[in-house]
């Protein structure tokens, strides 16, 4: 998992460490938009809608002003207006807050990235002469447009790979020295935060001949947030469903699809795995929820009440292989959620693995109405059968 | 024979004292794994469970013969445990922690990078030779000795191919659950390269997932080298583009590493592609 955060909040950790952005400010409201705009004193600002999704520009989140007031009518249209791009689904997001940032005059739009390769199990920096667009289209259709270095973690960015990567995008000698400035500071805020990704697109060249990070995305690596209380501080939770906002404080992982089958699963694997068999059979599941490996009857309540809430659901399958979380205490946690939060939905439990034969004890003996399947495939064909579905 | 862990297997515990450890500990050493010690920093000199604790691997290392460490330890201390591991010689090293910062991982790998240590994981089960022993968290009930070898890199998965395969009367030589984190040890071909050289193993069921390269690069290599049957399982087939599901490898986002790319690549290898994951244990009873 990773979190995200706003362009604004990307551009401030990047200044940090000496990366040059545009001046600016974000707002949350008409009246701060415009004293923001005067204080910036620049004959043309930029309205930019912040919300965790690409695109916004298209989607008309992205607006130039030629004076504060001007800022302050675009800003009162932006905000509270729900913002639909490629990256945001049907739905869109609801913006909340603007950044209000100097205007400036482009020369080139340039594409810059950090992030992990797999592959070669090192970061690598993924450059483009071909920037402001859709770096998986110009991929996919000029992949000769896309350049490449990989980093070895124990030495860091030398200097003649960002020599290479500038001059691979046409920039002169003295704005190659530059780039090389700017890669070395962005490494190491990849670096120095637990970046999972810092994607600049564009970066600009102005007509000065100077280099900005115009927009900004990052991302960092949640299994590192506990050595970085500030960043953790960035988290939006507008930004997220509220649904999964609190299955996470109960360490479940959650997320809200457009099915009407709610499933629980333990293991992230299976729990894919189970959203395809439910398809295959005909159904559409209602969420992805995996409980971990190591759920107690408590968590596996939590899950069912976080599951329940999406009133879509119109029945439950819940596979669980035990290993370490056995069977038995998977039974007591669901009869105990089913009684205390009266369940009207139809529920098949398929459970296998430790202690299987006293889960399935309990569920018989608790006086409840809950199918049961023996296979994967014959739960699936039920609980589809049971939603109403095919 | 099997793969990874044989009955020559000494097996130490990073992290032995721990709740999780002292459980699986007990649970290899009843299953007959020759477990000889367990590491706690700063625990050193006593004994837990009947165990001697060490503060290092090497002190480990050095009194009890290990060869083979399986990793407990919470994130913020595991990839240290695996190069402490690594540095002490210890030849195969199972880490099972999940959580560990990609950062950490980085340099782990490239730690280990030179080194003759074999990693398999983090974020995974672990190994289990049925019949021979184990190193991990795979539920042993389910498993019976046999002729199949399995890699995966979903815990609960690997376990509902270990018990389809039971079921149908298919034993298993090694199961192993390589983990879905971005930055792993032992990868899909790794374990192909052993199974391969296995005269044990007589067919393979490989369970993938979405994100990443990992599927296609094993296509290739099976394409080449392997010439063992393969049933494979991708899972992720009908996740929405661009949302994280958990395992931080299980993501798609634009056109790289979706379920049916994997598939496809996975099929042009002659690989018997099950779309249920019902169907593994089925399909490799066909195929035999």
């Amino acid at each position: 998992m990773a979190l995200k955060i706003h362009e604004y909040q990307a551009k401030s950790v990047l200044a940090r460490f000496g990366v040059p952005v545009p001046r600016g400010e974000v707002v949350f409201s008409p009246d701060d938009a415009r004293g923001a705009a005067s204080r910036l004193g620049t004959p043309v600002v930029v309205v930019k809608a912040q919300i965790h999704a690409g695109g916004r520009g298209k989607g008309g989140g992205v607006k130039r002003a030629k004076s504060p007031d001007e800022a302050a009518a675009l800003a009162s249209q932006m905000l509270g207006m729900t913002l639909v791009t490629h990256q945001t689904g049907p739905d869109g997001r609801k913006v909340g807050r603007v950044l209000i940032e100097q205007g400036v005059d482009i020369a080139r739009e340039l594409y810059l990235s950090v992030l992990i390769d797999r592959a070669v199990e090192a970061p690598v920096v993924i450059a483009s002469a071909a920037g402001g667009m859709d770096i998986e289209e110009v991929a996919a259709s000029t992949p000769e447009q896309i350049l490449r270095a990989t980093i070895d973690p124990g030495i860091g960015v030398v200097p003649f790979q960002a020599r290479r990567l500038a001059f691979g995008m046409g920039l002169d000698g003295s704005q190659a020295a530059k780039f090389s400035t700017l890669l070395a500071a962005i490494y190491r805020a990849f670096i120095e935060t637990d970046a999972s990704l810092i994607e600049i697109n564009p970066l600009i060249v102005t007509k000065d001949g100077s280099l900005l990070a115009l927009d900004a995305k990052v991302t960092f690596d949640d299994n590192a947030l506990y050595r970085h209380a500030d960043l953790k501080e960035f988290r939006d939770l507008d930004e997220e469903d509220p649904l999964e906002v609190e299955a996470s404080q109960f360490s479940l992982n959650y997320i809200r699809l457009d099915g009407n089958i709610g499933c629980m699963v333990n293991g992230a694997g299976l729990a894919m795995a189970t959203m395809d068999i439910i398809k295959l059979a005909g159904g559409e599941p209602a969420n992805f929820l995996d409980v971990g490996g190591g759920a107690n009857a408590e968590q596996i309540k939590n899950a069912f009440r976080i599951l329940m809430a999406d009133t879509n659901v119109k029945a439950v399958l819940i596979n669980i292989f035990g290993g370490i979380l056995r069977c038995d205490v998977l039974a007591q946690g669901v009869i105990a959620a089913v009684k205390d939060l009266g369940v009207p939905v139809p529920i098949v439990i398929r459970m296998e693995g430790t202690n299987v034969n006293e889960g399935k004890r309990m569920l018989s003996e608790s006086g409840l109405n809950f199918t049961t399947a023996d296979s994967m495939g014959e739960a699936a064909e039920r609980v589809v059968a049971l939603a109403g579905g095919r | 024979m099997a793969v990874l862990l044989d009955g020559n297997t000494r097996l130490i515990v990073q992290g032995l004292t721990g709740r999780e450890g002292t459980f699986h500990a007990k649970q290899a050493a009843a299953y007959g794994t020759t477990v000889v010690g367990g590491v706690t920093p700063g625990k050193g000199g006593t004994t837990h469970e009947g165990w001697p604790i060490f503060d290092t691997v090497a002190a480990a290392v050095k009194d009890t013969g290990a060869n083979a460490s399986v990793i407990f330890v919470p994130p913020p201390f595991a990839a240290d445990a695996v190069m402490e591991a690594a540095d002490a010689g210890i030849g195969l090293v199972v880490c099972i922690t999940e959580g560990i910062p990609t950062a950490d991982m980085l340099r782990a790998v490239t730690f280990l990078r030179g080194r003759s240590t074999r990693l398999v994981g983090p974020n995974c089960p672990g190994v289990i030779s049925p019949g021979k022993g184990k190193a991990g968290i795979i539920p042993h009930a389910i498993c019976r000795e046999g002729r199949i070898g399995i890699v995966s890199k979903s815990g609960t998965l690997t376990y509902e191919a270990i018990h389809q395969l039971t079921r149908l009367g298919m034993g298993q030589t090694t199961c192993i659950g390589i983990g879905g984190d971005p930055l792993i040890g032992t990868t899909f071909v790794d374990a192909l390269e052993l199974f391969q050289a296995d005269p044990d193993t007589q067919a393979v069921i490989m369970i993938g997932e979405i994100g990443g390269s990992a599927e296609e690069e094993a296509a290739a290599f099976i394409t080449q080298r392997f010439t063992k049957p393969v049933v494979g399982f991708i899972a992720g087939q009908t996740a929405p583009p661009g949302r994280r599901m958990g395992h931080a490898g299980a993501i798609i986002s634009g056109g790289a590493g979706t379920a049916s790319e994997k598939m496809a690549a996975l099929e042009g290898a002659g690989v018997r592609v099950v779309r249920s994951p019902a169907d593994m244990g089925v399909a490799m009873q066909q195929l035999l």
